[in-house]
């Protein structure tokens, strides 16, 4: 592959890697995440015993990163490029230099490592152990292995990998500022930087985010998504309608992932205190394992049967 | 006498954690075979980011034969019995052997168990030690259930002796052990065989491995000294990090680099952290004494010699510098121009402990404390306040909050920006000290009277709230507090009773006293002195002040060293003990009027002479506080005291001589224990 000259070439070079590598290349989640890792092809997949391999970019959100748009690195909203193989393969780290290579990182000049970092996601009530990789210093990549999502031990275990792509593609292409980084090919006959893209609307989150957003109505929100998400999961599994079990793992997850965002904002606006962070940050993760635990019960989540089994132990309603 | 070579090969294994895992390995292996009946003429164990390696030099081939007799029910013991016995001893019934014994025919069995090759007990020792491997953390990986620091991917176990090597047969989870291991990760990949721990060695160099951690630091050490010196530099030494870098590659290549002049406005310290911190680089300073230039150690060679991983380097310090830079100018404004005013106004909102409310909460305690120590201690109350207030403002500044480790450091810098005196601005640094047993203890007043105040708020605070060390549980560092306290006062000859300062805040303020006692022992038993002359000291009134506590502690210590103290201990528990069985027998209290005209001989006389001289001798030198006065003055009466045990019937047939003598010896055990609580002294 050629060596990438702008930030779309880098996302499209991993893209075809990882396909050609066997992974099923997803799209971003329709939702607003904080990181790669909560697109439920991450969090929910990781779980229960069935094979997985999937590839995606995932817009994240930090609101209390946002910058206005002035900060060389820092942003509200960024890509990460995530990768999740269950089980992990062998030779997963030999494949992670493969994709550094094909958006043209040389690791016969680069000095590439593999330093120390465990990741744990209090939200998600998830860990593993791994890396950050350097690459001449900087930190590219976060490397992990799953041991638990959701409080449930992952068996087999995947291997996750998380690319911060604007970061990793300004280290490729050679650019100190992140709004000046060519977002399309810099010979296009409309060449757009990455300022050209995102300045405006950097701009307009970190105003909204830091002093706009109505801090009672996310409160709200937060309840509201809290209490749709324990409806969800304390409706029967069997549907009335198809007369199929049927729980709802995903739909309760997608509530989870709006607790946990606006949870986001809220600490943005500078509203929760640091007793009450620890209290938010156990509703959400009381939420993930809840939606961890369906998942599991679910033929995707590896239950055998799932369909068939929870048949007739309904509460009545299906009578 | 084969020797043996066992690698485990597997993805990196965090620094930090690789001294001691290479240890643990040597430890196990060396542990099981030596149990197993085999020896061993030395050990070495190494280990690289991914490898744990252990060699062993003269293994014995096979462990000895062995032979026991074990001793069984008589004969003619009922036939279960006697089965039982040759079954628990794993030999056939008629193999039994019968002897004659003192109870007549018993049963033998000869236990003979045949050596086993060395082979066979290091794939069973290897195994177990694989398996058991106490990793402060680790993990699965895959489908497998082995559980190892980080994926383990194969195993080198090999005997060898001049003859040759051999393999030893042993799998662990689906990782067959072999002869090959492969060499750099990137630089020689390849997988390559090996047949001795000298070849193993020597074929790692030519595949670009330095195996032992301490070459490698050497290595890193001296190419580091030769790089600072041609360029004019000196590098500031720091082991932890060399020895952290040298665990993070197997085949260290530093490379210099310079700071951008733009940078070198920062403090030294923040420089130096910042690199340290993130990029693990090491710091280089000029002749003048500034940090102008750092060395980072790359794992490999290029073929631009490092040039492209130093300028990715630089450019990674470059952003790390600017937003430190941009921290360390915003926040010097914030001192400069509004005197710290907003981060004042930010404590208030940062919540120091939910039950101990805001930061700026303990900052108003700690004031008030600092005021009331002050002028205890030979410091100004008004000043006292004034740092006391600034000392920790430093937290809600931004350099602050990115290098939590630079705090007090950058209140020194913010506080004297603001326009506070130099030695104002000191209090913020120094405060925070002794942060260990062996951290220096700040001197100058003012910052010993906020020391004081920070730590006895921790202390009163948390006994408040009912948050006190239990066991190994110690989350806010509080036994460090108290020990603190203890060195505060100690090192610096503070007269400063504790308790008037402690009761109202914490509580249960006599529990926190005996905390600070408790760790007052630990302090003094590390320094010999023995805990039963401690205790007899905290029986005495006051131990709230710790210096006169202590004095009296080491008074008492090398007054029992002496011969005279010895005696005098014993003369002591004499009397006491006599005493207390007249008291109890007779159900009075012998406390006065031992009357001179009784005395009877001349040996009774000269103890009445030598009390009259020391009683007023000793309280005169308690009043003084000088314990060394009082002992001496007590191991005067070691000689009337002894002569008069020597010469003198205490239990007379005469009930007005008895009861006299009772009050003579009543004056001793009352003269002794205004000095000590000698009762409480062992032996």
């Amino acid at each position: 592959m050629d060596k990438p000259r702008s930030f779309q070439q880098i996302i499209l070079n991993l893209q075809t890697y990882w396909a050609a590598q066997g992974c099923a290349v997803l799209q971003p989640y329709d939702m607003e995440v904080g990181a790669g890792t909560f697109h439920p092809a991450t969090t929910l997949r990781a779980l229960g015993s069935r094979p997985w391999a999937a590839a995606y970019v995932q817009p994240s959100r930090r609101p209390t990163d946002g910058r206005y748009g002035e900060n060389p690195n820092r942003l509200q909203h960024y890509y990460q490029y995530q990768v999740l193989i269950k089980p992990s393969p062998p030779d997963l780290q030999e494949l992670y230099l493969g994709s550094l290579r094909a958006i043209g990182i040389d690791d016969a000049l680069h000095d590439i490592r593999f330093v120390e970092d465990d990741w744990e996601s209090p939200t998600l009530g998830a860990w593993g152990l791994g890396w950050e990789v350097w690459c001449d210093g900087m930190e590219v990549s976060q490397f992990t292995y799953f041991q638990q999502v959701g409080g449930h031990d992952c068996r087999p275990v995947s291997g996750e990998l998380t690319y911060g792509l604007e970061r990793l593609a300004m280290y490729v292409l050679g650019v100190d500022h992140v709004m000046d980084m060519p977002y399309n090919d810099p010979d296009a006959p409309i060449a757009l930087s990455y300022g050209d893209v995102f300045r405006q609307t950097e701009a307009e989150y970190s105003r909204w985010n830091f002093d706009i957003a109505d801090t009672d109505t996310l409160l709200r929100h937060f309840e509201d998504a809290e209490a749709e998400a324990a409806r969800i999961l304390d409706a029967p599994a069997l549907d009335p309608r198809s007369g199929r079990q049927i729980i709802m793992a995903h739909p309760a997850y997608d509530q989870c992932i709006k607790a946990s965002h606006i949870f986001n904002l809220l600490d943005a606006r500078g509203v929760i205190s640091v007793t009450q962070r620890q209290a938010y940050i156990g509703r959400v993760r009381a939420l993930a394992k809840r939606c961890a635990d369906a998942f599991v019960a679910t033929e995707a989540g590896g239950a055998r049967g799932a369909d068939e089994s929870g048949r007739g132990d309904g509460d009545g309603q299906a009578a | 006498m084969p020797d043996l070579l066992i690698e485990l090969f597997s993805e990196e294994i965090p620094a930090r954690m690789q001294a001691r895992a290479s240890a643990d390995l040597k430890r196990m292996v060396t542990d099981g075979l030596v149990e197993a009946g085999l020896t061993y003429a030395h050990a070495g164990g190494f280990a690289t980011p991914r490898r744990l390696v252990l060699a062993l030099e003269g293994l014995t081939a096979r462990s000895p034969d062995t032979r026991e007799e074990r001793k069984g029910p008589k004969v003619g013991a009922p036939d279960k019995a006697v089965e039982g016995f040759a079954r628990g001893a794993g030999v056939e019934r008629a193999a039994l052997q019968t002897r004659a014994d003192k109870k007549g025919e018993v049963y033998f069995a000869l236990i003979e168990r045949p050596g086993r090759p060395a082979a066979e007990i290091v794939a069973e020792v290897l195994e177990t030690t694989v398996r058991g491997f106490p990793w402060p953390k680790s993990m699965r990986w895959g489908s497998g259930s082995l559980t190892w620091v980080r994926p383990l991917h194969s195993i080198l176990c090999l005997l060898h002796d001049e003859a040759g090597a051999e393999t030893v047969a042993l799998e662990i989870d689906g990782i067959r052990a072999g002869d090959s291991t492969r060499g750099h990760r990137f630089m020689a990949p390849a997988e390559f065989v090996v047949t001795s721990f000298e070849d193993y060695t020597a074929k790692l160099r030519r595949a670009k491995v330095m195996l032992d951690p301490q070459e490698r630091a050497d290595a890193i050490r001296n190419e580091m000294g030769n790089l600072a010196f041609a360029g004019g530099l000196e590098p500031i030494e720091d082991p932890a990090l060399l020895s952290e870098v040298a665990g993070l590659v197997e085949w260290p290549v530093p490379l210099m680099g310079r700071i951008d002049e733009a940078f070198l406005d920062l403090p030294p310290e923040v420089l130096q952290t910042s690199m340290r911190e993130h990029q693990k680089f090491f710091s280089l300073r000029a002749k003048s004494g500034q940090i102008t230039g750092f060395v980072t150690v790359a794992n490999r060679e290029t073929a631009d010699d490092g040039a492209t991983i130093l300028a990715g380097n630089l450019k990674v310090l470059a952003a790390r510098l600017s937003d430190a830079k941009f921290f360390w100018e915003n926040d010097l404004r914030v001192a400069r121009d509004e005197k710290m005013a907003p981060w004042t106004a930010a404590l208030e909102r940062v919540t120091f402990h939910a039950k101990l409310g805001t930061q700026a909460e303990r900052i108003a305690r700690i004031t008030a404390l600092a005021r009331e120590i002050a002028p205890q201690i030979g410091a100004d109350a008004d000043p006292a306040e004034e740092a006391a207030g600034i000392a920790k403002r430093d937290l809600a500044s931004e350099m602050v909050y990115e290098f939590p480790e630079l705090q007090g450091l950058m209140g020194r810098y913010y506080a004297e920006a603001a326009g506070h005196s130099a030695e104002i601005a000191a209090v913020a640094q120094e405060h925070y000290q002794p942060l260990g047993p062996s951290d220096d203890v700040p001197s100058a007043p003012l910052s010993v009277a906020v020391a004081l105040a920070d730590k006895i708020d921790m202390l009163t605070g948390f006994w408040a709230i009912e948050e006190k060390p239990t066991g190994s549980k110690d989350p806010y560092a509080l036994r460090r507090a108290a020990l603190g306290v203890i060195r505060l006062v100690l090192e610096n000859r503070l007269r400063l009773p504790l308790m008037p300062l402690i009761e109202g805040r914490a509580g249960d303020a006599g529990d926190l006293l005996s905390f600070f006692h408790d760790r007052l022992k630990v302090y003094l038993r590390e320094q010999g002195v023995r805990h039963d002359v401690i205790d007899a000291c905290l029986a005495m009134p006051g131990t709230d002040d710790l210096a006169r506590l202590v004095a009296r502690a080491r008074a008492l210590s090398d007054f029992l060293g002496t011969e005279d103290g010895g005696n005098l201990l014993q003369g002591f528990k004499r009397a006491a003990n006599i005493l207390a069985q007249a008291e109890q027998k007779d159900g009075v209290e012998y406390s006065f009027g031992a009357d001179r005209k009784f005395a009877e001989k001349s040996e009774e006389t000269a103890l009445f002479d030598a009390l009259d001289a020391a009683e007023p001798a000793i309280s005169e030198a308690l009043e003084r506080e000088d314990f060394e006065a009082a002992m001496r003055q007590l191991a005067a009466l070691r000689a009337p005291i002894d002569a008069f045990f020597e010469a003198v019937q205490i239990n007379a047939e005469s009930q007005i001589m008895r009861r006299n003598r009772l009050n003579l010896l009543s004056r001793i055990r009352g003269l002794c224990l205004n000095v000590a609580d000698l009762t409480r002294i062992e032996g």
